[in-house]
């Protein structure tokens, strides 16, 4: 490869574009000043200026949550870096890969509280997969190959590279080349599972009378749902999905059982308590699934697919646990099933099916709300998200905040494609659903994108409307407003006899439609039921706009069924007077 | 129960940082910590010794090789392994105490007219006892280096 002089900052772009980076999210400071004067002298790679560096990796993080590349992030120094932190928390957490550059203060001054300062590699560093601190402008090629690889590789995970402004100096230029081939000693992700636990997996599977795959954000990562669904219909098996999961499946499959856990339905935790076998895939057992660990699923055998071998027999103890990427191992059990193929006994699942069914009849989710009027003269909630689904014919981007209208628009949306729901699912960060949306409709300018927020979540990062003018992104706000933080309300209704400590604000809160309007967008209002579908026809009809539609709900709604903290997963609230349990 | 983790991690500035802050971070408690490089100088060898069950101590192990910098991470104490830690004392000097000192099995290293430091190398349970004898003496200062350990199988922490 031929050699040519470039400076640490040039260095960094270039190397950005061998990575195949199209848009970067970001703000620019004293720190990173270098960095963004050369961003200005190349037309590859484009950015997009948000309003808050929270915002940026956020957006960064929807791009590549919904794309499936890495999404990157230019922040400065000091404040532009612990504005971060919340963002790569929640790709930390959700394992998305983002990879963060922040600018740091010059080398001779790290450690001397200069100004806008902040020890990044040491704030970031138990929310980052990885982190590097660049020491001169010759390390950034590799340094960026590792950063890329480690980020999307494995268990997917944000990484941080910080640069002292010494390090971009366009003073000082190197020969620059790109490394073709990279080879880290100690990180070398195992995709493949082990044959023999594949072997152990597919006859527990065919044993199996009361099975239920249990499927979480790992197979979206892998891109396995096309193996999710094939080994489905190869064994007959009922498919529940986590919150980070919806979607791998389709969600108008007959064998589909809804999402479980906390606010799962009655039949997705009700075949998790009584089946006889439990395949996980790309799940983490996470306490909002569990429940109470020593009560969870106790006559079921247990198989675990993951990638990251921390996650096996982390919380759960499993019969066969398997370390690998979702995609591969689907692969190997399904290859495996195929050569057992006369042991294969569809039959034998109905009877379980048909438990499932009933279940379903006795307390499944109502998703057919809008057809019946409340009697208060309220709006609901869940009638929202019926009608956004009625409206996009289920084929949107949804992304969310974090609260009662997230787990409404899990429930009441059917996600039949992956990568279409982006949500806050692991750290639950308030904030996440326009910015995330930014980098949706960034990575696909065309398609339609719908953020699913509430009066609370949205004023937590509402400044990105101005970005969202700045570069013409026709985000459609479903703005759910029950004029409280309707979750944490849910529990003091729940837990504190109704003692509303600080969770509302219902004579302080903004026009919703006037704000959206006086950033340049179209905002409506919606309060009378009646008003609720044509205004979503309305909503989505202005193609080329951003649109706020800001309904008003009824405050005392609940998300059921709801987790009985402390219990099994048959433990739960279904509604506010009826629990399942004595 | 007390358990040896050793690791090989790379020879570079953070590293031990991210071993240490994931201790911390994951509520996992560390008795002793005791780190070099090796002779080969791109890797540094840690020891540590830790308190908690089989399950505990597999989880440990496997984020510990989540770190990227980790390169191999074994439980010495899963098998036979020798554990040696380094024990440096200060006291007045004495007959009395150079008599004591040797007859634990330490070394006087250094004496000047009023002190003395002496060594002694064990286990850490023989060590304990030592310090326990010894503070009848006058004893003015205690250090020690913490468990280093390597197994007696056939087993190697190399790559």
């Amino acid at each position: 490869m031929s050699k040519e002089k470039l400076s640490g900052a040039d260095a960094l772009m270039r190397s950005l574009q061998e990575e195949e980076v199209d848009l970067i999210f970001g703000y620019p400071g004293g720190a990173n000043l270098h960095i963004y004067d050369a961003l200005f002298n190349q037309q590859a790679v484009k950015h997009v200026l948000v309003r808050h560096e929270q915002g940026a990796v956020h957006a960064a993080d929807g791009y590549a949550r919904s794309s499936g590349k890495p999404g990157v992030v230019f922040v400065t120094s000091g404040p532009g870096a612990t504005n971060a932190i919340t963002g790569i928390a929640t790709a930390h957490m959700d394992s998305t890969p983002v990879i963060v550059i922040s600018g740091q203060v010059k080398s001779h001054l790290i450690g001397t509280d200069s100004f806008q300062e902040t020890d990044m590699i040491g704030i970031s560093r138990p929310i980052v997969k990885h982190s590097f601190l660049v020491k001169k402008a010759e390390e950034i090629p590799l340094i960026i190959k590792k950063a890329f690889h480690i980020a999307v590789s494995g268990r997917p995970g944000p990484v941080v590279i910080d640069i002292p402004k010494d390090v971009t100096d366009p003073g000082y230029e190197f020969d620059y080349s790109y490394p073709e081939e990279l080879d880290i000693r100690s990180y070398k992700p195992v995709e493949e599972g082990h044959s023999g636990q594949i072997r152990r997996a597919a006859k527990l599977l065919l044993k199996a009378e009361k099975p239920v795959i249990y499927s979480g954000g790992g197979v979206i990562q892998s891109n396995a749902s096309q193996e999710l669904i094939e080994l489905a219909n190869l064994l007959n098996f009922p498919v529940t999905n986590t919150l980070m999961g919806l979607g791998a499946y389709p969600g108008t499959d007959k064998r589909f059982i809804g999402m479980l856990g906390m606010h799962g339905t009655y039949e997705a935790n009700m075949a998790m308590h009584n089946c006889d076998l439990i395949l996980a895939v790309g799940a983490r057992f996470d306490d909002r699934i569990t429940n109470d660990p020593a009560q969870f699923s106790l006559g079921a055998k247990k198989i675990h697919i993951d990638i990251d071998p921390a996650s096996l027999s982390k919380i759960i103890k499993v019969d066969v646990p398997i370390v690998g990427s979702a995609k591969n191992c689907l692969k190997q059990l399904i290859r495996e099933l195929k050569k057992k193929k006369s042991k294969i006994d569809k039959e034998k699942i109905n009877p379980w099916l048909n438990q499932i069914a009933e279940w379903r009849c006795q307390h499944g989710l109502n998703h057919n709300m809008l057809d019946k009027p409340t009697s208060n003269g309220k709006i609901l909630p869940q009638q929202v998200i019926q009608s956004l689904y009625k409206e996009t014919e289920g084929n949107a981007y949804v992304t969310s905040d974090v609260g009662q209208h997230q787990m409404f628009a899990a429930q009441y949306y059917h996600f039949d494609k992956p990568r279409k729901w982006i949500n806050s699912g692991g750290l639950g960060t308030m904030g996440f659903g326009l910015p995330a949306a930014m980098g949706v409709q960034s990575a696909f300018p065309e398609a339609c994108v719908a953020c699913v927020t509430g009066e609370g979540s949205i004023q937590m990062c509402i400044q990105e409307l101005s970005t969202c003018l700045q570069y013409d992104l026709p985000i459609k706000i479903i703005n759910v407003n029950n004029s409280a933080l309707g979750m944490v309300k849910q529990w003091q209704d729940m837990q504190y006899d109704g003692r509303l400590s600080q969770s509302t604000y219902e004579d302080s809160l903004p026009d919703f439609a006037k704000l959206a309007e006086s950033y340049g967008h179209v905002g409506i209002k919606v309060e009378n039921p009646k008003d609720l579908e044509p205004s979503m026809k309305e909503c989505f009809k202005l193609k080329n706009k951003l649109v706020f539609l800001d309904i008003v709900v009824d405050q005392d709604e609940h998300v059921y069924p709801m987790l009985e903290a402390g219990m099994s997963m048959e433990s739960m609230w279904l509604d506010k007077e009826t629990k399942t349990w004595e | 129960m007390r358990r040896v983790v050793a690791l090989l991690m790379e020879n570079q500035p953070g590293a031990l940082s991210r071993v240490v802050g994931l201790f911390s971070q994951r509520g996992y408690n560390i008795e002793s910590l005791i780190v070099a490089p090796t002779n080969d100088p791109s890797l540094s060898r840690l020891t540590m010794t830790t308190d908690g069950d089989t399950r505990v101590i597999e989880q440990i192990t496997k984020q510990l090789n989540k770190l990227i910098d980790v390169v191999k991470v074994i439980d010495l104490s899963d098998e036979d392994y020798l554990g040696r830690e380094l024990l440096l004392i200060k006291l007045e000097l004495t007959k009395e105490a150079e008599e004591r000192i040797k007859d634990l099995g330490g070394d006087v290293l250094f004496k000047s007219e009023t002190l003395l430091n002496a060594e002694f190398v064990g286990n850490s349970e023989d060590l304990d006892k030592i310090v326990d004898t010894l503070s009848e003496l006058n004893l003015l200062e205690v250090v020690r280096t913490g468990l280093s350990g390597i197994s007696s199988t056939s087993r190697t922490l190399t790559i």
